[in-house]
């Protein structure tokens, strides 16, 4: 066994030095019972916007602390030792600005075996250990409780979570281990896998007791008190703590083995096999089964020391504050002052795609918003449709009946224009062509102010050739959501050569008031999200029309690691409006995207997969199949790869000569945020550059250093 | 029609008092939040109420500003987790702040209007010092309404000196030792712990639970008293030793209609008698407890030598030994301030009135022999306030026994 006093911690602490340390207090209190119990709280001496994190100076005070209580348990001094947080926060894990530099696979090592040593001294304190779980809790921070004997919670936390995986790495002081010991295999699995993969999901305080992870639960009004309280009652025998969840035996005999089977089928199927680290803690909770909890530290440390100091982890910080901080502060964007007022909002087309916008710029915005299109009755069904689903949103609970009644008063409907006079943000959604959404934006500046902001929601099409016909075009921006509007968090705000400040400051502040991620881009052919997908599908469609079997070309990309198949993404998006992207990016740039006739023949015919009742794919349909026959000059998967991959390389290197947008971060984001792009790939330019694609077509890297991992 | 009923105090907690200022153990605790523990701390010390029972919550403060302002008794209310149903005001009458929520409560039972209420009051005196930011009326001093003096309450205090000769700063001095020492004795056997909410406390070095009282000072002396400053005269007689401090507090007590008190099961520890405020000249605050008992009495029907128990707010020495003298009672009468009193304990101004209900009832528990008690207080611009209260536990064979 690893004896933990035993190693040399020095250049890890060294190479820490710069930490912002959360510091251990320790106070005495005086328990009602006449015990004394020993409260250590964790406090950076920051307030709630910058959480404590557990870097190796903080580790190491915090095991000294507690070193020093276990002498004073030992001579009698006291009589429990608690560990809390200052106001709002226990901890919120490892500080990922010290784990995602570390230089070496053994300073990685040494990260995980200082956080074993430190924390597990929480439960050989030789008196009874509480954890107070008073605020946010994340990683190293619910780990410091599994490492202790009880757990108390308070209800109003902001989030408890062991998101490692979502970051590509695992819970490796403990957690994986200690966890499934405390709550059962399934209830780890979820806490461990599950939720890090449904974007991060977290837990709430009341999630956290129901699961086991804490004893008790208490208001946030006394929390402290009360758990000081129940302390002392475990303390003298007053409370029996019962763990419902706890793994029995027919537990680790039956179910253990078979759930953790279940959970990695269902993994293989919803994520491939490319992300390492959901299926890395799959095989240390496996093993969690059984053995000592020193022998788990161990696999957590060798587990934890591979991914920290390989690439997937490295591209997933980098993608994490790409999401965490870029997305909120957007490259380019003008003084948030010079943003007009929106108090009313039109919504010019009253289809599917437009009544989504009118729903959720009434939900967010909660201003007026009125909807048109060429007749009543197809205004009439855009009505029917947005306020069936504010009635959805009432009887799931989601709206109060007065929120309901305020939604369903400002939303109506005209076929008259002259009711959009006094809206000062009117965005279009009707169909996707040139001449159309011309004559649409014409026609309605005659009858709104001379400022009020006309937003298009065109995909493929030139914003500034659709102002082109307006006495006002510089108050005219591209708006380009993803489908499904209500769910996908971005925004490609497309600032045309005339759009003026104030119009683009507008679009970006409303972007945020209507929750999402706004990346301004240039008004080039397929923005950014578009143009890469089409490249992508471009590519695919013309390794079938040349040959290659679907089989080889559907899995050709699974090195990627997507979230779905270039065929499965087709069908999502629809064969048809697929095949006018394509068209459309080869006509801008025929030299280097495809057309495919074949995907006018597969939209018409109306699949490719061939699928169950319950949608699940079996195959591929066999008349799909016949309508690509023919080619002659077939890939392998690898050629097809390697064609994708540079491909893709060349076509960002040009975006980013041609400044569609700032920097190769914005190309990451709008992938991450508006195609579900993984968090391993860092987007797609962190994964170009570790797989040697950008090297090859341009001679360089996007990203100095590249984001990769180290020896 | 509303119906009299009789009224009860049922139970009444507080936090411990700190000791005000940076160096006091609330300095990073909010005045709003003290009360709510101990509002909290009340409920759970009576188990039978029904939270949407309860009919209104008054909490007083002097300084109603910040984390003190702001309808203290709703906002209280709805920070305790009460149902949005239950209602509640802010109440200010300075040092009698709690006081008057208990008596205009108390009032609102009595005509029949509520059956069970809370009643307290918080002073954060730490974070507000008494008249910060206030901005009296120059009419005060042009058309001389009030002396100069009259908004210094340690001048106020001289003023009882140079009025009654015969109260010397030897027996101001004197009495406060003896409150320091009732107030160990209490402490010593378990008679002041029992009524306190514990409160977690935030410092620069951890969290705490603050458990006791924090301005006591067993250790004072005569000499060391004769010694102390007096910072409201030259060679003047009141001290920060004889008199009561700054502090932080608050304080939570439950008042029912005597039926609704019997439905629920829940024990009346005291029956409210009768009570009163008066006025007095505001340059001489100290003496109001004087009329206002006077006043309190007649209204019950009773005389001073009924009362078996004076649970007196010590905020000066010479104000408890002035309404002493009036009233023909020895300074070291074994029936006032049994537990000692605000000289050791600290006075966050509109938190004192319960504190003073507290001790005077648990004191009723031990003295079956006694029928009546009274809780007094003078209050800042020239005022007292007294409530009479009965001992349900009276026993008149416990009395012939003494």
């Amino acid at each position: 066994m690893t004896n933990y006093a035993d190693i040399d911690f020095t250049d890890l602490l060294e190479f820490s030095a710069d930490e912002v340390v959360t510091h251990s207090y320790v106070r005495d209190i005086p328990l009602a019972s006449g015990k004394t119990l020993a409260l250590l709280t964790l406090d950076n001496g920051r307030d709630h916007t910058r959480p404590s994190t557990l870097g190796p100076v903080t580790l190491l005070e915090y095991g000294t602390a507690l070193d020093a209580l276990a002498a004073r348990a030992a001579a009698g001094e006291i009589h429990a030792v608690a560990v809390t947080g200052k106001p709002f926060i226990l901890a919120a894990g490892a500080d990922l600005s010290k784990v995602g530099g570390v230089s070496s696979r053994d300073l990685a090592k040494k990260m995980a075996q200082l956080g074993h040593y430190q924390l597990s001294k929480l439960g050989t304190v030789g008196v009874p250990s509480f954890t107070f779980i008073n605020g946010l809790a994340l990683g190293g921070g619910v780990e410091i409780g599994l490492n202790g004997d009880y757990r108390t919670v308070d209800s109003g936390i902001a989030a408890a979570a062991l998101p490692e995986v979502f970051l590509g790495i695992i819970p490796g002081w403990g957690g994986a281990y200690l966890l499934p010991n405390l709550i059962g295999i399934e209830n780890a699995l979820k806490v461990v896998v599950e939720n890090p993969l449904k974007n991060n999901r977290t837990l709430k305080g009341q999630d956290v007791f129901d699961l086991g992870m804490a004893d008790a639960i208490f208001g946030s009004a006394n929390f402290l008190e009360d758990s000081l309280n129940w302390a002392d009652g475990v303390l003298t025998g007053r409370i029996t703590v019962k763990r419902a969840n706890e793994p029995g035996k027919v537990e680790r005999l039956v179910k253990w083995d078979a759930a953790i089977g279940i959970a990695r089928k269902m993994l293989e199927g919803r994520i491939g096999t490319v992300a390492r680290s959901p299926y890395v803690a799959l095989d240390l909770l496996k093993a969690a089964k059984s053995g000592t909890a020193e022998e788990g530290f161990e696999r957590e440390d060798e587990a934890l020391a591979d991914l920290v100091a390989g690439d997937q982890f490295r591209a997933s910080i980098y993608a994490f504050n790409l999401v965490q901080k870029r997305a909120k502060r957007p490259a380019g964007a003008p003084d948030k002052a010079l943003a007009k007022k929106v108090t009313k909002v039109g919504v010019i087309g009253a289809g599917l795609m437009a009544s989504q916008f009118a729903l959720l710029f009434v939900r967010r915005l909660r201003v007026p918003v009125i909807i048109t299109d060429l007749d009543q009755a197809r205004v009439d069904k855009g009505l029917d449709y947005i306020r069936g689903e504010i009635a959805t949103l009432l009887s799931n609970g989601r709206i109060s009946p007065d929120e309901s009644n305020r939604l369903n008063a400002l939303i109506s409907g005209t076929t008259d224009k002259a009711d959009f006079a006094d809206a000062d943000w009117v965005i279009e959604a009707v169909f996707e062509e040139l001449g159309v959404k011309q004559d649409v934006f014409a026609d309605i500046e005659q009858y709104i102010s001379d400022t009020a902001v006309l937003a298009t929601n065109t995909s493929s099409l030139s914003v500034e050739a659709i102002s082109s016909k307006l006495a006002h075009p510089e108050r005219v921006v591209g708006f380009h959501f993803f489908n499904p509007v209500a769910v996908m968090p971005l925004v490609e705000v497309v600032n045309t050569p005339l759009t003026d400040e104030a119009t683009l400051s507008t679009a970006m502040v409303t972007a945020a008031a209507l929750r999402k991620n706004a990346v301004i881009t240039r008004d080039t052919p397929g923005f950014v999200v578009n143009r890469i997908l089409a490249k992508l599908l471009g590519e695919a469609m013309h390794a079938v029309d040349t040959g290659t079997p679907f089989e080889v070309v559907n899995t050709a990309l699974d090195p990627f690691g997507l979230p779905m198949s270039s065929f499965e993404l087709l069908e999502l998006v629809g064969l048809k409006v697929g095949a006018h992207v394509l068209d459309t990016h080869h006509a801008a740039f025929p030299d280097r995207f495809f057309e495919s006739e074949n995907l006018h023949r597969l939209a018409e015919h109306g699949k490719i997969f061939e699928r169950d009742g319950k949608g699940k794919i079996k195959g591929f349909d066999k008349t799909a199949v016949k309508i690509v026959s023919g080619g002659t000059t077939p890939m392998t998967g690898d050629e097809l790869l390697r064609r994708v991959e540079d491909g893709l390389a060349d076509e960002i290197h040009r975006m980013l000569d041609d400044d569609v947008v700032h920097a190769a971060e914005d190309i990451d984001l709008c992938m991450i945020l508006g195609a579900g792009w993984p968090f391993q790939m860092g987007g797609v330019t962190p994964y170009l550059d570790r797989v040697g694609a950008s090297e090859r077509v341009f001679g360089d890297t996007f990203h100095h250093p590249r984001i990769a991992g180290v020896a | 029609m509303a119906e009299i009923s009789e009224v009860v105090f049922v139970d009444g907690v507080r936090t411990p008092f700190g000791r005000a200022g940076e160096k006091g153990m609330y300095w990073n605790t909010r005045a709003d939040d003290l009360v709510v523990k101990a509002i909290l701390g009340l409920l759970e010390r009576n188990p039978n109420v029904p939270h949407d029972r309860i009919d209104e919550v008054a909490v007083a403060a002097t300084t109603q500003q910040g984390d003190q302002g702001l309808t203290l008794g709703r906002t209280a209310a709805l920070l305790a987790g009460l149902p949005k149903s239950v209602p509640g005001f802010a109440i200010d009458r300075m040092c009698a702040g709690a006081m008057t929520s208990v008596t205009t409560l108390g009032s609102g039972i009595g005509f029949g209007a509520y059956d069970i209420v809370i009643a307290g009051g918080v002073e954060h005196m730490g974070r507000h010092p008494m008249g910060f930011d206030a901005d009296p009326n120059p009419r005060f001093l042009s058309e001389k309404i009030v002396g100069a003096e009259a908004l210094n309450m340690g001048s106020t205090a001289e003023r009882i000196h140079d009025r009654f000769p015969a109260l010397t700063k030897e027996r101001s001095d004197r009495y406060a030792l003896r409150s320091q020492q009732k107030v160990a004795a209490a402490y010593a056997a378990n008679k002041i712990q029992p009524d306190l909410i514990p409160v977690a406390i935030k410092s620069e070095a951890g969290w705490g639970l603050a458990t006791r009282d924090e301005a006591p000072r067993p250790e004072t002396t005569m000499e060391g008293l004769a010694n102390l400053r007096t910072p409201f005269r030259p060679h003047g007689r009141v001290t920060a030793g004889n008199s009561s401090g700054l502090n932080d507090g608050a304080t939570a007590s439950l008042l029912a209609s005597g039926a609704v008190a019997k439905e629920l099961g829940l024990t009346a520890k005291m029956r409210m008698v009768s009570f009163a405020f008066a006025g007095v000249e505001p340059e001489i605050m100290g003496i109001g407890p004087v009329p206002s008992t006077e006043k309190a009495l007649k209204k019950a029907g009773l005389s001073i030598t009924d009362i078996g128990l004076f649970e007196l707010n010590e905020a000066f020495a010479v104000q408890v030994l002035s309404f002493l003298d009036h009233f023909g009672i020895d300074d070291d009468d074994p029936r006032v301030n049994e537990y000692g009193g605000a000289i050791a304990l600290g006075h966050p101004l509109a938190s004192s009135g319960v504190r003073l209900m507290n001790q005077l009832a648990r004191q009723f528990a031990e003295h079956p022999e006694v029928r009546y008690g009274l809780t007094a207080m003078c209050v800042g611009l020239g005022q007292g306030g007294t409530v009479i209260w009965e001992n349900p536990n009276y026993d008149r064979k416990a009395k012939k026994s003494r």
